[in-house]
């Protein structure tokens, strides 16, 4: 494949997978298990050098229910591409990409505590915006919005 | 938009001299209104409520004619907590610990819709109003209120001081 076909085309070849465009931006839609090789394969062969996001997606009353989303940019060639998959309520777990991008810790410490999406192989899964103690995961669609944790007992007022 | 708050109680540990009968009645007044003059602010700022205190403190509407002009930035030094801005839970203990580390007088303004009641934010992280953790004895409405809005508050808050009763003061002068 020549280096000056479309990207999409590019990483099609590359990835054995059908890719779509959102907005003019390249989505991959894969499975929980692909992911990793798959950016992998994006940084070392495409140069998306840079990791932008890691975020969910909370599809309630959909199976699987929760959808994880990856942004990359590569700096040289100013292109994005996303990455999305979906995992189950029951096991919302899917590789770390922490060995590949060192900004991954931080995001999905975020992510983490606000879906509840575990990063496998990322040891540092403490809250990073909440607090210690706080209970469940609020960016939940059944998260109740008015439900308060407070950490110091309210005055009677 | 003012609340009151219990008085401290006086003890008068000597028996009153007849001679000081009008200056019991006028020594309060005296002191209340040279201590609404000198208001100290600490300036609890947090959110974008803080660009309209900075305007409000400087020249265009100039708080100095209130004599709450000079910010102190430690709460020892400062007997008016203006809490301009959001608070949220993981805020709140440093909120009410600051509170607690100044003196007595003290007085507190939630300043804007956010620490009055919370403002627009109903979530898991915003307190939905200081006066759940602290006293508050005026609130300020408003999203980010007006300088009129504030200048009526201290005004509203000078009042209130200038009626209060000084601890200093005992019954027999």
């Amino acid at each position: 494949m020549a280096m000056d076909a479309p990207l999409v085309e590019r990483l099609q070849t590359a990835l054995g997978i059908e890719v779509g465009l959102s907005h003019g931006m390249p989505v991959l839609q894969l499975a929980p298990a692909q992911v990793f090789d798959a950016a992998r394969t994006l940084r070392d062969r495409f140069g998306f050098d840079m990791l932008l996001d890691v975020t969910a997606v909370d599809w309630l009353g959909q199976e699987p229910r929760f959808e994880v989303v990856w942004h990359f940019f590569a700096t040289a060639s100013q292109t994005r591409v996303r990455i999305k998959t979906r995992v189950p309520e029951s096991h919302p777990e899917v590789e770390s990409l922490k060995p590949l991008y060192g900004s991954a810790a931080f995001m999905e410490r975020e992510c983490h505590e606000m879906l509840g999406v575990r990063f496998r192989g990322n040891t540092d899964l403490r809250p990073i915006l909440l607090y210690e103690g706080f209970v469940g995961h609020p960016l939940r669609k059944d998260y109740p919005k008015d439900r308060e944790q407070p950490l110091i007992p309210y005055r009677d007022a | 938009m003012t609340t009151t708050r219990t008085p401290i109680p006086i003890v008068p540990d000597t028996p009153k001299v007849p001679t000081f009968d009008l200056f019991t009645t006028k020594k309060d007044e005296l002191v209340g209104w040279a201590r609404k003059f000198s208001l100290f602010p600490y300036p609890f700022v947090t959110a974008c409520c803080g660009m309209e205190f900075m305007s409000v403190s400087s020249t265009m509407y100039d708080t100095d004619r209130f004599g709450a002009a000079l910010p102190r930035f430690t709460p020892r030094q400062s007997d008016l907590m203006m809490v301009v801005g959001t608070i949220n839970h993981k805020q709140a203990p440093v909120l009410r610990r600051i509170y607690e580390q100044m003196c007595e007088p003290k007085w507190v303004m939630a300043f804007g819709a956010c620490a009055t009641s919370g403002g627009f934010y109903e979530n898991y992280a915003v307190l939905q109003g200081i006066d759940k953790i602290i006293p508050v004895d005026v609130y300020v409405p408003g999203c980010p209120p007006r300088p009129e809005t504030v200048i009526d508050a201290i005004m509203q808050l000078q009042d209130k001081i200038a009626k209060q009763h000084h601890v200093i003061l005992r019954g027999d002068f």
